[in-house]
């Protein structure tokens, strides 16, 4: 990702900041200017509480440039329950534990580092829901 | 009256992070010494491929947010104390104010001092709270310290730390009554830029170091606040390895009951600018109302901050709303020499 780019999308990708729709009052993610669920013109900005379940994921045992050195890993469609759906790697994970319907929430991780000398890249991720005393 | 703010300033949330790989020490010996040596910790943590000072940061941050309950937005300043910022030049504090939602009006910057850079900036927050500069300030301390392969100091070097937002004292769980610090040009441990891996002067990094600062510096404070070890509830200081702080501690005249709850460095190892202030996030985990704790934090270079502190009636409130300290100590995996090497990116050919 360009220097540029990664600065557009800061925000949305380092906690999830998306947009509640004014007048169907959906959630949307990532924010764009018109809802997808009505057509309206979209909403104020709204973080979303990031949490939610898989969906569906696939086991990236091959990566693609730029990942490679984090393979293997896995990609989750994930559902949050505010109700958007993203695409995102799961982390903090073992790779068999993963399943449909499996709580994760979401934390900023490093996405990739463009070489030695490049930019960092953060971003979302998500890991199993985890365990508290309370 | 010196050494303390102005207008009363405390702890109004509290955030720890620790990652989940733990090195046990006995990996480290079984590689370089066929078993022989005893490690001087159980294990240690060590971040996952994912994961920098900069991200650590920002769970301990959200965290430290979560028990404050407060707009991030009246945060005034982002502070992050710490060696291993993941740019030279380029200040972690931005990344982390960005992604709590405190920019634009803060200050971001970061601070060095090596593991004391965490207490130097909850020291420099609370002048700015204290002086009715900000309503709040975030200082944190966070490291993925890195020990040269082979080396002693591979056996602890660690990775955690916490984050602390500081506020007015009317709305703490925990006032910072007193700080104070007690410095002095001594060259025990260091890293020139561009060098990987510090350096370290062996023996001497305990008793003009180590020694030679935390001890004083924690007499000081109880003489400056007319207190005696036995009047402290609990007790924390940095934690290099095990031996360090037990010395020191039984020295001033504490005992094992009040060093327990922060003693984390057998299941963490040292998480340098994180040590001490993870070790306070423990104890505030479990502390009660009403009851008193002493800090001191060590830095190489050398010097010692020490922080007087008592434990407000709001500490119950906020204790379950966020991850305990322990529960990232629980989330624990084991790992490998051969994981850990490709996990720190110690492999020469990639
Ligand atoms: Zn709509």
């Amino acid at each position: 990702m360009s220097v540029a780019g990664a600065w557009r999308t800061r925000r949305q990708r380092y906690a999830l900041v998306g947009e509640i729709c004014p007048d169907c009052h959906r959630h949307i993610f990532p924010p764009r200017d018109v809802c997808p669920h009505c057509s309206q013109p979209a909403g104020p900005l709204h973080t979303l509480s990031g949490r939610g379940e898989v969906y569906s994921f696939t086991r990236m045992h091959h990566a693609p440039k730029g990942f490679e050195q984090q393979r293997p890993y896995a990609v989750a469609l994930v559902k949050l329950d505010e109700g958007p759906m993203v695409t995102a790697q799961l982390t903090d994970v073992d790779l068999q534990e993963i399943h449909i319907g499996m709580r994760v929430e979401m934390v900023t991780r490093k996405l990739k580092e463009e070489g030695e000398e490049g930019q960092i890249l953060y971003g979302y991720k998500f890991r199993p829901l985890m365990a508290t005393g309370d | 009256m010196l050494n303390q703010p102005a207008f009363p300033v405390g702890i109004v949330g509290y955030g720890a992070y620790i990652p989940r790989y733990r090195l046990p020490g006995s990996e480290i010996s079984r590689v370089w010494s066929g078993g022989a040596e005893r490690s001087p910790v159980k294990e240690k943590a060590v971040p996952g491929l994912d994961e920098d000072t900069a991200t650590m940061s920002i769970e301990a941050a959200r965290n430290a947010l979560a028990r404050a309950a407060i707009d991030p937005t009246h945060i005034r300043a982002v502070w992050v104390g710490s060696e291993s910022h993941p740019y030279a030049v380029k200040p972690t504090g931005t990344i982390v104010a960005e992604a709590i939602g405190a920019i634009p009006a803060t200050q971001a910057a970061d601070w060095q001092f090596a593991c004391k850079a965490g207490t130097e900036a909850l020291q420099a927050g609370m002048g700015f709270v204290g002086s009715g500069m900000a309503a709040y300030v975030l200082a944190i301390g966070m490291d993925t310290a890195q020990g040269r392969p082979g080396d002693a100091l591979e056996y602890t070097a660690g990775a955690g730390g916490a984050a602390f937002l500081l506020g007015p004292a009317e709305e703490a769980v925990a006032v910072v009554e007193r700080s104070l610090s007690y410095v002095s040009d001594t060259t025990d441990f260091w890293r020139r830029p561009a060098t990987h891996y510090p350096s370290h002067a062996e023996r001497f990094s305990g008793d003009p170091g180590y020694f030679g600062h935390v001890v004083p510096a924690a007499r000081r404070m109880m003489e400056l606040v007319d207190t005696a070890p036995q009047d402290y509830d609990h007790v924390v200081v940095h934690q290099p390895n095990v031996k360090f702080p037990v010395r020191a501690m039984s020295q001033l005249g504490f005992t094992p009951a009040q060093w327990r709850a922060g003693l984390l460095v057998p299941e963490i190892g040292n998480t340098y600018a994180g040590s001490a202030l993870v070790g306070l996030t423990a104890i505030l985990d479990e502390a009660e109302p009403g009851q008193t704790i002493l800090m001191v934090s060590y830095g190489s270079g050398a010097g010692s901050d020490a922080f007087h502190i008592r434990v407000t009636e709001r500490i119950r409130e906020v204790q379950g709303r966020a991850p305990r300290t322990w529960d990232y100590i629980r989330r624990r995996v084991a790992i490998d020499y051969a994981l850990y090497v490709r996990y720190r990116g110690k492999l020469a050919a990639r």
